[in-house]
């Protein structure tokens, strides 16, 4: 018999119980929950007289609607400010562990996470948003749900789950300088495109991906959903166990002790067998921009704007035409002659305290060009924010002309005040170029954080690995 | 859950692929702390030529009568028909709760996202994904009232012109489909093996049951 990979054995380590028709019930470790996808999932337990199966699986933050200035303030939009004090009033109600608006260990759902140690190897980890596929960074089985199923774990603890099949992306070679985790998971859905990984659970693999830190495999593995997988994994090591050493809610003592053996054994075995494997060659990967408003829609920044003429399938050039459209481009533009209003560096994706180290590296004693009419740095912590501030970080940034906020989702999604405005143009270390994600009418790029701060700086795209050269 | 059992519908072509959920129900519109209300602001940035906010009345916004729910004919379409990979990105299940909400009731594309797929499911709505070539083929009959009729029973799609299509779907969300049952209650029967299931894992994995505060 062959191997199991790692995704068969955090599967078997949660099965409750099987169906007749194969389906099960998975048990799952932590739930994280925000604003915008519990507050029915509440109303649906109290309608039913229930009780949370066990409260202290459970960890809650509001990110998605607050706001990241003036904080002091509250909340000025009346509908963003009821469903904030909505998960307050519930936490409270049900008993669920809150990190409030002003807590300094507030910030994004997916970065607090791990941060806190309230993710960790081994787990199941569920939250009703789909970039939860971020904790697998740490080799937890880890993917977003719709409220339905938030209701059902909070009341069960559990959720009625089919196997998905087995994908390993290798990603080996090392990669060149100014290429980062964002540019090899762009890569990675430029390949295979945002339906290729549908049905699929993605191991991350290879040589490229081990050189990452925690922060690059979160990244990767947070966009493992732009690839069509609900979940993507990359395998416990020494980085992942280091990491997870000292978080407040990490194993201690013996339990560390015991906790460190398990975690070795979370790797896919060498015989193990996938149902698809696909390989990449990390040395030809080069930084990526994102020109249409699907994250597969990506090239390289020193190529140009494909052209609908050249594609073959009738409704792949129609949709391809129609991004065009949307973005205000021309096909055969060169990338690097691509002028923008707006820079966003943060999102579950890009926000770690790496991510505003490699930012500040290219905009250290530069200044905002004049057409980037915003430029915004949102950590995605209340502790990175602080950690950046130890390290200086914020005062490069607000001399180059940058604003330095507080943490949440902010302009990835524009649920809150900060967005585009109809036709700017944006780069943008977020996961999404959808139409109207960033603000209605906007105009979203995908790129690094590097490549954001290059952009900001340039006033248009540059190719960043040019300047680190120097 | 309303039960699905059989439907005979005008059929709403929708020719666009990587439909995501942002597009199926913008953001704005999940401030709203409600299970209902969301159709009148489904696809709402390619149904109305104005900018779409929460609570907002829709009845006199313009209407962008290029887009296909807006021509007369499918007014009335409960099955909608569309292209591969519909309901990427976003895992909102305000995308199903606003198809519902709309008036649909099935829809048919060569492949689904994964968790969309999964909240259609929770919601009385029924995807069923066929080969492309079927769907393409599909595309190409339709016509102002053409009409399909869907089959949950028999898991079978009859067309206008006679012609018989069998679909897949899992056994167990058949019958929670066919019997409008909530999930919960079904999984609360096994109540007894979630138990004996922590009392298990706690002796393998101790750290993971520690009463821990933060």
């Amino acid at each position: 018999m062959s191997g199991k990979t790692l995704y068969d054995k955090l599967w078997q380590d949660h099965v409750v119980h099987t169906e007749d028709d194969g389906s099960c019930l998975i048990y799952i470790d932590r739930h994280l929950v925000h604003e915008v996808t519990s507050p029915q999932a509440f109303d649906g337990l109290r309608l039913a007289g229930r009780k949370p199966w066990n409260v202290a699986r459970n960890l809650a933050v509001a990110d998605h609607n607050v706001p990241t200035n003036y904080r002091d303030q509250g909340i000025a939009d009346p509908i963003s400010r009821l469903q904030v004090e909505t998960l307050d009033k519930n936490c409270a109600e049900f008993g669920i562990t809150e990190f409030g608006m002003n807590d300094i260990r507030q910030g994004i759902v997916h970065v607090i996470g791990p941060e806190q140690g309230a993710t960790l190897p081994g787990m199941t980890v569920v939250c009703g948003d789909s970039h939860t596929s971020t904790h697998g960074a740490s080799g937890a089985l880890a993917f977003g749900i719709g409220t339905s199923e938030v209701e059902h774990t909070l009341a069960t603890q559990c959720l009625v789950q089919k196997k998905a099949k087995n994908l390993l992306i290798s990603v080996d070679g090392e990669v060149g300088k100014g290429v980062t985790a964002k540019d090899i998971v762009l890569s990675i859905i430029g390949t295979i495109g945002t339906a290729g990984g549908n049905g699929f659970t993605i191991e991350f693999g290879g040589s490229a991906i081990r050189a990452l830190s925690m922060e690059g495999r979160m990244t990767v593995c947070n966009m493992a959903i732009e690839a069509g997988a609900r979940a993507g994994l990359v395998a416990v090591d020494e980085t992942t166990i280091d990491y997870y050493r000292n978080r407040p809610l990490s194993p201690k003592g013996d339990d560390l002790i015991l906790a460190e053996r398990a975690w070795q054994n979370l790797h896919s075995d060498e015989d193990a067998v996938f149902d698809k494997v696909i390989n990449l060659d990390a040395t030809k990967i080069k930084p990526q921009v994102t020109w249409g408003t699907s994250p597969e829609l990506v090239v390289s920044v020193d190529a140009n704007v494909p052209n609908p003429a050249d594609e073959t399938d009738a409704v792949k050039a129609q949709s391809m035409q129609r991004a065009l459209d949307y973005m205000g481009l021309q096909a055969g533009q060169k990338i690097t002659d691509i002028q923008i209003d707006k820079v966003f560096i943060g999102s579950c994706t890009n926000s770690r305290i790496e991510d505003l180290r490699a930012a500040a590296v290219v905009v250290e004693g530069k200044k905002v060009a004049p057409n980037v009419k915003l430029a915004l740095i949102v950590p995605g912590s209340g502790l990175i924010k602080q950690q950046a501030e130890s390290e200086g970080l914020d005062k490069i940034f607000i001399d180059a002309g940058f604003e330095w906020r507080d943490a949440g989702c902010s302009m990835c999604l524009a649920m809150n005040a900060d967005r585009l405005e109809e036709g700017e143009r944006c780069a943008s270390t977020s996961n999404r170029n959808f139409e109207g994600r960033q603000g209605y009418g906007g105009r979203t790029h995908l790129v690094s954080p590097a490549m954001a701060a290059a952009a900001g700086i340039a006033g248009h795209f540059v190719d960043v690995s040019h300047w680190l050269e120097k | 859950m309303r039960a699905f059992t059989t439907l005979t519908s005008i059929v709403a072509p929708l020719d666009r692929a990587n439909v995501d959920t942002d597009a199926i129900i913008p953001k704005q519109f999940l401030k709203s702390i409600r299970r209902t209300g969301f159709g009148v602001y489904l696809f709402d940035e390619w149904r109305y030529l104005d900018q779409g906010q929460p609570d907002m009345d829709c009845t006199n916004r313009p209407i962008n009568n290029d887009f296909v729910l807006n021509k007369s004919q499918y007014k009335s379409a409960q099955i909608l028909l569309t292209r591969e990979n519909f309901g990427c990105g976003s895992s909102r299940e305000h995308a199903p709760w606003a198809l519902e909400d709309y008036g649909f009731r099935a829809i048919i594309a060569p492949s689904f996202a994964d968790i969309f797929y999964n909240n259609c499911f929770k919601n009385g709505l029924l995807p069923i994904a066929l080969d492309a070539e079927i769907v393409d083929g599909l595309f190409k009959e339709l016509n102002d009232d053409y009409a399909l009729t869907i089959d949950l029973v028999t898991q079978t799609i009859s067309t206008p012109s006679g012609k018989t299509i069998a679909f897949d779907v899992d056994e167990n969300r058949k019958f929670r489909l066919l019997n409008g049952l909530d999930d919960i209650g079904l999984t609360l029967q096994h109540a007894d093996k979630i138990h004996a299931y922590e009392t298990e894992r706690a002796k393998r994995a101790p750290w993971l049951f520690r009463e821990v505060s933060i």
